[in-house]
């Protein structure tokens, strides 16, 4: 496979073929240039080298380059009544430069799930676009839609190619949420760079400010609450965590730039306007310019 | 061992095609039309699980007749191509054209390297803005590409087809005398009994429906496609009709600027937009999402 120029590849046989629903294995058997930096789960590149990045100066050696590539992030995700909702920050640091303001790291995969983003940023991206594909794909091919756990699988997979390259330090790790409409309700899967799948409940966060995140989403989060209430407690939970984490970006109001928020209904993806998430960040703020700290939890149970 | 006895390929091609040409002979026509709301597509079909039409891209519909596994191969590897070209490049990069040259190619040397040619006639179809830009193109078995205007008929009957819907047709055509005349000049095919009423159950019609935003392809079943039948075997007429669903059933509650896009023309089959769906073919607007890259 190494010796053969592209345009080889793209010839009538690979299409012809009778073989699966996936793009992603079409892509490995037809033009694997295409994959996400071109990986394999073997760790050697598509044209038959050994994979090796290039560390921070440059020099051929393998090395936590990562200071050089942008990354970092929070992404906060919580059930709500009759689906998910998914929030994300805007900020993408390179050392300790901001490298991208509004950045989006919140993607529709198909229209019942939403897929965020963490580690680092190309490589993510790349990474969900393959996978809008991938569902879209099969989708076209089979006349049906994958099952939720399916399409969660398939994002495992996608993950589990990049493990070359998380070794080395350049990690990817998504978060998907959808509707499940077999259940009719909103369901969370976690992955690690292995490509492990795992269905998280109620809510869920991931990326460098995620600890943060989860504090606050612990004390705020309560199960049936509607989707309004689950995008302003996401909201309060980005603000926490960008007021801890440097690699995380609070919403910028001078420029508008607010937290990516993204709803998964039995209605569809749909993704808010920049002028309706600038709603619920300016209720946060307003309300943070008295409490710094946000809304507090009571410590006892209120007595009936 | 006996010799090969000499065939010249003149002789080999005339009986290729001779065969293909027999064999599409015998098959039923489909129709596929531009209206004012989109691009309609129309053929017998009593199967309930094989298709002949399908969604291929965006605003793009692959259409076939003839024998199923062979167009049913062809319209899988256009879609890894349409869904390959699209990822490698952008979404807007993929369009009808650059599809049907390449299903031309495919084709010709399928005529020309296998025994036996494949015995099927495509169309690809891409929906534009508004009637005029809308594109259709007929590929034939041996790779022949035409473009072709308004409306085409692929199949046994394609000439008598064509014959009746030329009479009545108009570009501004609603979808419903679309329909309307699509089923009554495929009726024309069966030198039958052409007062029969057509059912649902009997038909498989699409539409690439010109207000959708991102995916145009729409499959007409259910309730829908009951509806424009039942008004087609009616007045026919484009008042309007009070059988139009007045809810919006497929349109996401709440969704975002786009909301429902329901601006095609001055007629009454405006209304026909909120429609539900028969399969899921991944529904409307999403508001500003950016299809994950």
């Amino acid at each position: 496979m190494g010796g053969i120029e592209p345009q080889a590849r793209w010839q009538a046989s690979a299409f012809l073929a009778a073989g699966s629903s996936s793009f992603a294995d079409f892509l490995t058997a037809a033009a694997p240039e295409l994959l996400p930096r071109g990986l394999r789960a073997d760790g050697v590149r598509t044209d038959g080298t050994a994979q090796s990045w290039p560390g921070p100066t440059g020099s051929g050696h393998a090395g936590p380059g990562a200071a050089d590539i942008p990354h970092g992030t929070t992404i906060v995700t919580a059930v709500c009544d009759g689906g998910v909702v998914m929030a994300g920050d805007r900020r993408a640091t390179a050392g300790n430069m901001i490298a991208q303001r509004d950045m989006e790291k919140v993607f529709r995969g198909d229209e019942y799930t939403c897929v965020g983003i963490s580690g680092v940023a190309g490589i993510s991206v790349d990474m969900v676009r393959l996978f809008g594909v991938e569902l879209e794909h099969y989708e076209k091919l089979e006349g049906r839609s994958l099952s939720l756990e399916g399409k969660a699988n398939r994002l495992a997979g996608l993950v589990r190619n990049n493990l070359a390259g998380a070794m080395q330090g350049l990690v990817a790790v998504p978060l998907l949420a959808g509707y499940d409409e077999e259940t009719g309700t909103g369901r969370i899967f976690s992955f690690d760079p292995t490509g492990g799948r795992y269905e998280e409940q109620r809510f869920f966060s991931i990326g460098s400010g995620s600890v943060f995140a989860r504090g606050s989403l612990k004390k705020l989060y309560r199960d049936g609450m509607s989707v309004q209430d689950v995008a302003l407690v996401l909201m309060q939970a980005l603000y926490d965590a960008a007021d801890d984490d440097s690699a995380t970006g609070g919403p910028d109001m001078s420029r508008r730039i607010y937290p990516t928020v993204a709803i998964v209904t039995q209605d569809g993806f749909e993704r808010l306007s920049d002028e309706q998430a600038g709603q619920y960040a300016q209720t946060v703020v307003s309300e943070r310019m008295q409490d710094p700290d946000g809304p507090g939890a009571p410590l006892r149970p209120p007595v009936s | 061992m006996s010799m090969p006895f000499y065939v010249s390929p003149e002789q080999v091609m005339k009986d290729k095609a001779d065969y293909a040409r027999k064999r599409i002979s015998q098959i039923r026509s489909g129709v596929v039309m531009t209206c004012d709301a989109g691009i309609l597509m129309v053929a017998p079909n009593p199967s309930r699980a094989l298709r002949k039409f399908s969604e291929m891209y965006d605003r793009i519909a692959f259409a076939a007749v003839g024998r199923y596994n062979e167009f049913e191969t062809l319209r899988k590897a256009g879609v890894r191509y349409a869904d390959m070209t699209g990822f490698q490049y952008d979404r807007r990069d993929v369009t009808a054209r650059g599809l049907a040259d390449w299903y031309g190619q495919l084709l010709g040397s399928l005529f020309t390297d296998s025994n036996k040619p494949y015995e099927v006639e495509i169309v690809v179809a891409e929906v534009g803005k508004t009637a005029a830009d809308d594109e259709i193109y007929r590929i034939t078995f041996e790779g022949s590409v035409a473009d072709e205007r308004d409306f085409v008929v692929i199949g046994g009957q394609a000439d008598k087809v064509a014959g009746i819907i030329k009479e009545q047709y108009s570009p501004d055509i609603s979808l419903r005398n679309a329909m309307r005349l699509a089923i009554a000049s495929l009726a024309g095919q069966e030198d039958g009994n052409q007062n029969e009423p057509v059912t649902a159950s009997q038909l498989e019609a699409a539409l690439l429906e010109r207000s959708r935003p991102h995916r145009a392809f729409r499959r007409l079943t259910g309730p829908r496609l009951d509806a424009l039948l039942s008004g087609s075997d009616g007045a026919g007429s484009d008042s309007a009709s009070s059988d139009s669903a007045g809810s919006p059933g497929a349109s996401p509650k709440g969704a975002g600027p786009t909301g429902k896009a329901a601006s095609n023309g001055a007629t009454s089959d405006a209304a026909d937009a909120p429609w539900t769906e028969g399969e899921d073919d991944g529904s409307a607007s999403d508001s500003g999402d950016s299809d994950g890259g």
